[in-house]
């Protein structure tokens, strides 16, 4: 069925079930940070090459603001990128599943031009774009387009020829037979390329920032490695790591309410 | 959608409707541009509410058969009529069993029955309820509200069946519909089929692979030779009915079975050496 696993919702019930089944991974977690925190103390390692964990989650205490105003900055472009994707991929993957000019001609250019390293295209979207807000949610958008469009059409082309024949022999036409079959069928597989595309994004914003940027946490990254400080760039790593966390669950999430059924198919297949 | 079943008024014993099936030719160009020759002048009459069962070796054209019936592909030459009508392009009345049981996994159970409901526009309240008497007659009442990935091949098809039934179709195609199933499931689901066949009375045409089990079904069993497929013999069948376990020892049971099997061994389907 779906290869997604959902992870089960933790309510104050399922505390006991929850905990025994995410325990070691937490414990192995925590083993690494109490390794780190005393290898640093212990051999002596300076700020600047390897901060502890302790001496970054002050920084991060202390420099909240300064984060937290890049971050959205950086939020913002992940956003608009990865809408702008989902906005064009979908309909493109219509069309695609739609129209024999687009599945011969569109689609196999659209799966060559994947070969592009896009964050290569990033110095000459600065050219065009300047150094605004505009060509960091074009790299995010290019990087983030492509596993979406691709998911989408796999997608909609799974319905079974059967499934097909089903509906026509009721007499159902074409836009019914997407919106009760195609569409619905094809589902999983979108989410399992926005889940894939929303990390794209992340990565894409963040690279555009270090191409030519003057906010954002790619740049605050960068002003730190400048500046030898060392654990306010392990902090904006800490903070871009969350905020990719935090946009891939919230995927993930609407996942879940759209596809209560897909949770039962995980559980059933053993 | 209108009910356009032409056969007698409700509460007639035989609601199904009849088929005519004459100098039916169909050949399509194959993946690799060759012509297959799928079907080669078919004739045949079905009554309405006759069950009538093809059997035939894989690749005969039996599935080809029942597409053209539906209206969903077209013949090359040749014309057919159900209920009196000449098939061009879909059907109405008609509802087809796959034997992949093509559920729709983003519904419940109650929800997949009522697929043909919704897209045919029937009225909602009355298929409800006729959907939740045809769930309990396989005894599935208790799984309205699950979803296709919770049940059993065997329950999954039953369900198929139930989506298939709620439209009350005066045609039942049916493709090969328990050829997934394992051999216990399927005795039971041949009885179950027989059972809401002779409350119904529709007109089933029904595809299978086992001698047997078309045999334990049909009025009629028509058998059919390799590509092109061409009508080899109809067995007349009139066996007793109810049929069941009992039915299989009849003598006449097993010389149709017999007499079906000589023609596969004659077709060169069957080999004793």
């Amino acid at each position: 069925m779906t290869t997604i696993a959902v992870p089960s919702p933790a309510t104050p019930g399922k505390l006991a079930f929850w905990i025994s089944r995410n325990g070691p991974v937490l414990a192995i977690f925590a083993l690494v940070f109490a390794l780190w925190e005393i290898a640093v103390r212990a051999l002596q390692i300076p700020d600047y090459i390897l901060p502890s964990p302790s001496v970054i989650v002050v920084k991060i205490v202390v420099s909240w603001q300064l984060l937290l105003e890049n971050a959205f900055v950086t939020l913002q472009e992940i956003l608009l990128g990865f809408g702008l994707s989902v906005v064009i991929a979908i309909p493109l993957a219509i069309a695609v599943v739609y129209s024999r000019i687009f599945e011969r001609v569109a689609f196999p250019f659209m799966v060559s031009l994947q070969t592009i390293p896009k964050v290569a295209l990033a110095p000459i979207l600065v050219i065009w774009l300047g150094y605004g807000i505009m060509p960091k949610v074009m790299v995010a958008f290019l990087i983030s387009f492509f596993p979406i469009v691709i998911n989408s059409v796999i997608g909609m082309r799974s319905a079974e020829k059967e499934m097909i024949y089903l509906v026509q022999s009721m007499g159902a036409s074409e836009l019914t037979t997407f919106l009760k079959i195609r569409l619905p069928k094809a589902l999983p597989s979108i989410f399992g390329g926005l889940k894939v595309g929303i990390g794209q994004a992340v990565v894409g914003a963040t690279v555009g920032e270090f191409i030519a940027a003057e906010r954002g946490l790619g740049y605050l990254q960068l002003i730190s490695q400048v500046r030898l400080d060392t654990p306010l760039l392990f902090a904006a790593v800490v903070v871009l790591s969350l905020l990719g966390v935090l946009l891939f669950n919230a995927v993930a999430f609407a996942e879940r309410i759209a596809l209560p059924w897909s949770r039962v198919a995980t559980d059933v297949a053993e | 959608m209108i009910d356009n079943r032409t056969g007698p008024a409700a509460g007639d014993f035989r609601p199904g409707v009849p088929i005519r099936i004459a100098g039916v030719t169909k050949r399509y160009l194959s993946a690799r541009g060759g012509e297959v020759h799928a079907l080669d002048e078919i004739d045949l009459a079905i009554a309405g509410g006759e069950f009538v069962s093809i059997v035939g070796p894989s690749g005969c054209g039996k599935s080809t058969l029942l597409m053209l019936i539906s209206g969903l592909i077209p013949a090359t030459t040749g014309t057919i009529e159900v209920g009196g009508v000449r098939v061009k392009g879909a059907i109405g009345n008609v509802a087809i069993v796959f034997q992949r049981d093509v559920l729709l996994d983003w519904r419940t159970v109650l929800a997949n029955v009522l697929l043909p409901v919704e897209i045919k526009k029937l009225d909602p309240v009355s298929h409800r309820r006729k959907a939740q008497e045809l769930l309990r007659s396989v005894g599935l009442e208790e799984f309205e509200d699950k979803y296709p990935g919770e049940l059993s091949g065997g329950m999954r098809q039953r369900v198929a069946i139930c989506r298939a039934l709620v439209q009350d179709p005066g045609l039942l195609l049916m493709d090969e519909p328990f050829g997934a199933l394992d051999a216990l499931t399927r005795e039971q689901m041949n009885l179950d089929l027989q059972r809401m066949w002779l409350r119904d009375r529709n007109t089933v045409l029904f595809i299978t692979h086992s001698i047997e089990e078309a045999v334990l079904l049909s009025d009629r069993v028509v058998v059919m030779s390799s590509r092109p497929g061409r009508i080899a013999d109809i067995v007349t069948d009139d066996l007793p009915r109810p049929r069941g376990a009992h039915t299989r020892s009849d003598p006449r049971f097993i010389e149709h079975v017999e007499r079906i099997r000589r023609h596969f061994l004659a077709l060169g389907v069957l080999s004793e050496t």
